[in-house]
């Protein structure tokens, strides 16, 4: 984005004109009124392209003010190239501060994570929703999709959960696990590891879910009560690798697995990295596990 | 020993100046000048500001060279830069009957009022590569003679039909359309709303819906009625002064089809129609969006659904606008760890589960 810093001057605050970023927070607004109901807006081409974030970087633009500080993760680290790509692009457009501290940002824009670090209500979760239709492989058509949602008709959903069962003994979905919000809508937590589920209920800060391609927000006000969907017999799971961090050693945070040589060595770390540096400058090492 | 994907910055930083390197190519070669593409490349310029819903051909001049010629990047640019223009007013609508033509052919009638003016055409080119253009200092013979034949103001031909009731008319109305680019699209959409997302819509998706229509897939026996291609005065209201002003002058084009229609349930037999109107000279994309307009009128027409794709107005709505599809289709590029790491272990969890005791289906 080298090549468009000598132009930023030319752009509004947050790259938004202030006539769009009105227009998005009503919806959020609307989307905090209704947990979890997809609320069309109308999303604007960003500078980046469609399924890269322009859902999340629309509400953080609408949602930043100068004195936000702003953290921006993908697949749970800082450093990812996209993360890179749309935290310089506010640090140009919006000249706010950025951190990689999760306590430390007043505005976090996910995409695929949540973070390990709880949040507080002094912050706002920014998630990046490529489909946030959680019936669409169902049921492609967004007119009855629209239908479904505005009848309680998700008997469709347990249906498929229900063959899951049948055919392999498990829920055979492990990330962009549906959930029911408040016991009305059924919502996309958006591809968030199914791991991550259970930090979405009861959370003490404000979630914003953004589709720009779709059109679409949605939103889960602070202390909400998100359940994931499953059965009596088959009660959610949220599974992670069962292996430590290699190198801080916790047992309770989400991995990637890594291969590390061209014998196919694998080891686990931490995804969140501010998680996972945080432990380390803690003194915390793989030992802690032992 | 774990490298962390640290240096995306730096990665970032250095791919963009290739990138610019690449661009520019081999230095000894002279470089591209936005106004040469602006005047030689015009019909990929056309395309851009077509698609990229924007006229003005130096940006889209620009945008192709910035885009080293990806067409599709291009118009990304303008769609863009389009967003953050502010919205200041609608214009009158267009008389594309007052069109300054350079180009009108009817397949329907041999002649009619005005004459069919082929035009700046490859149409009856032999498509055989010219080595003379290869060579420095072409030749270009004066057009002085084609261009003196072309109609200043002729009527419609569809005109001609409606006169007789031999084809429908289309009620006039005076409702502002809505605008796509600040609502959401919601379904079902308007035909105005139909025409306007076809209209920014890919070339190529509508190109192939539209053949699709003629192979069969909810054919509707199209006949260009007309086809003009021309220069037409944008006006526009000021509150201020109480009368309209001629605000700039764009190039149209337009297509009219005329389809074989033998009555339905609803509607007496008579000819139908299509349309199609696209920024510049754009003529495959206007009579592609005529015939797709008219396939995915049927249900107003009273006509079967056939199941077709051309009909299905959520699937063609949805998937026409490359700048979406471009961007979603790439962005699996993107990073996806965190997922396939779940799907691993999903996969583990469901391998084990075969191999040991099944615990499926209790």
């Amino acid at each position: 984005m080298n090549n468009t810093s000598e132009n930023v001057a030319a752009y509004n605050f947050a790259y938004l004109d202030e006539q769009t970023k009105r227009m998005i927070r009503r919806a959020i607004l609307k989307g905090l009124a209704i947990p979890g109901y997809q609320v069309p807006f109308a999303s604007r081409e960003m500078p980046m392209p469609y399924g890269w974030g322009t859902g999340g970087v629309q509400l953080s633009a609408a949602t930043l003010t100068p004195d936000d500080r702003l953290k921006v993760i993908d697949q749970g680290a800082d450093d990812t190239t996209n993360a890179v790509s749309i935290r310089k692009f506010f640090e140009k457009t919006a000249r706010i501060a950025t951190t990689e501290r999760t306590q430390e940002a007043s505005v976090i824009q996910t995409r695929h994570r949540v973070p390990e670090t709880p949040l507080t209500e002094d912050q706002i979760l920014i998630y990046q929703v490529p489909i946030p239709e959680p019936l669409r492989f169902l049921e492609p058509s967004e007119v009855e999709t629209r239908k479904m949602h505005e009848l309680s008709e998700y008997g469709l959903m347990h249906v498929k959960l229900y063959e899951d069962i049948a055919r392999h003994g498990h829920i055979a979905t492990s990330y962009a696990y549906p959930v029911q919000v408040e016991g009305r809508y059924v919502m996309d937590p958006s591809p968030i590891p199914k791991f991550d589920n259970p930090k979405l209920s009861d959370c003490a800060a404000i979630q914003l879910f953004g589709a720009g391609r779709e059109q679409r927000i949605y939103a889960l006000p602070p202390h909400t009560r998100v359940v994931s969907l499953d059965f009596e017999d088959h009660p959610f799971d949220p599974s992670k690798a069962d292996a430590p961090c290699a190198l801080c050693g916790d047992t309770h945070s989400y991995l990637d697995e890594v291969i590390t040589d061209d014998a196919g060595t694998r080891m686990f770390v931490c995804s969140d990295t501010d998680h996972c540096q945080t432990r380390r400058a803690a003194g915390h090492d793989k030992e802690d596990a032992a | 020993m774990y490298v962390a994907v640290k240096g995306g910055e730096r990665a970032i930083d250095a791919a963009h100046d290739w990138l610019a390197e690449q661009r520019r190519g081999d230095t000894d070669v002279p470089e591209l000048g936005v106004a040469q593409i602006r005047e030689q490349m015009t019909l990929a310029v056309n395309r851009v500001m077509a698609e990229g819903s924007l006229y003005d051909p130096d940006l889209a001049a620009l945008a192709i060279k910035q885009s080293r010629g990806d067409l599709i990047e291009a118009i990304f640019l303008i769609r863009a830069y389009r967003t953050t223009l502010p919205r200041f007013g609608a214009s009158r609508p267009l008389d594309t009957g007052a069109m300054d033509c350079i180009r009108r052919v009817s397949a329907t009638f041999k002649d009619a009022p005005g004459g069919q003016v082929l035009g700046p055409t490859f149409d009856y080119t032999h498509r055989l590569l010219d080595f003379k253009l290869a060579a420095e200092g072409e030749d270009v013979p004066a057009a002085a003679e084609a261009r003196d034949a072309a109609p200043a103001r002729v009527p419609h031909i569809t005109g001609f039909l409606g006169r007789d009731g031999l084809i429908e008319q289309d009620a006039a109305g005076d409702e502002t359309p809505p605008d796509l680019t600040r609502a959401p699209l919601e379904l079902p959409a308007t035909r105005a709303l139909r025409l306007q997302a076809l209209a920014r819509g890919d070339e190529g998706f509508l190109l192939g819906l539209a053949y699709s229509t003629q192979r069969g897939y909810a054919r509707n026996h199209a006949f260009v009625g007309e086809l003009r291609i021309g220069a037409v005065t944008v006006e526009m209201d000021i509150p201020e002064l109480g009368f309209a002003v001629e605000i700039g002058e764009i190039t149209l084009t337009e297509c009219e089809t005329v389809n074989q229609f033998t009555g339905s349930k609803t509607e007496p037999a008579q000819f139908t129609r299509g349309y199609g109107l696209s920024f510049g000279q754009t003529e495959r994309k206007a009579i592609a969006v005529a015939l797709v307009d008219r396939a995915l009128r049927w249900k107003e027409l009273g006509e079967d659904d056939q199941g077709a794709p051309a009909q299905d107005e959520e699937f063609v709505l949805s998937h026409a606008d490359n700048i979406q599809a471009t961007g979603f289709l790439e962005h699996i590029k993107l990073p996806h760890y965190v997922d396939f790491q779940s799907e691993l272990e999903l996969v583990r969890k469901l391998r084990a589960g075969a191999d040991g005791a099944p615990e499926a289906a209790e």
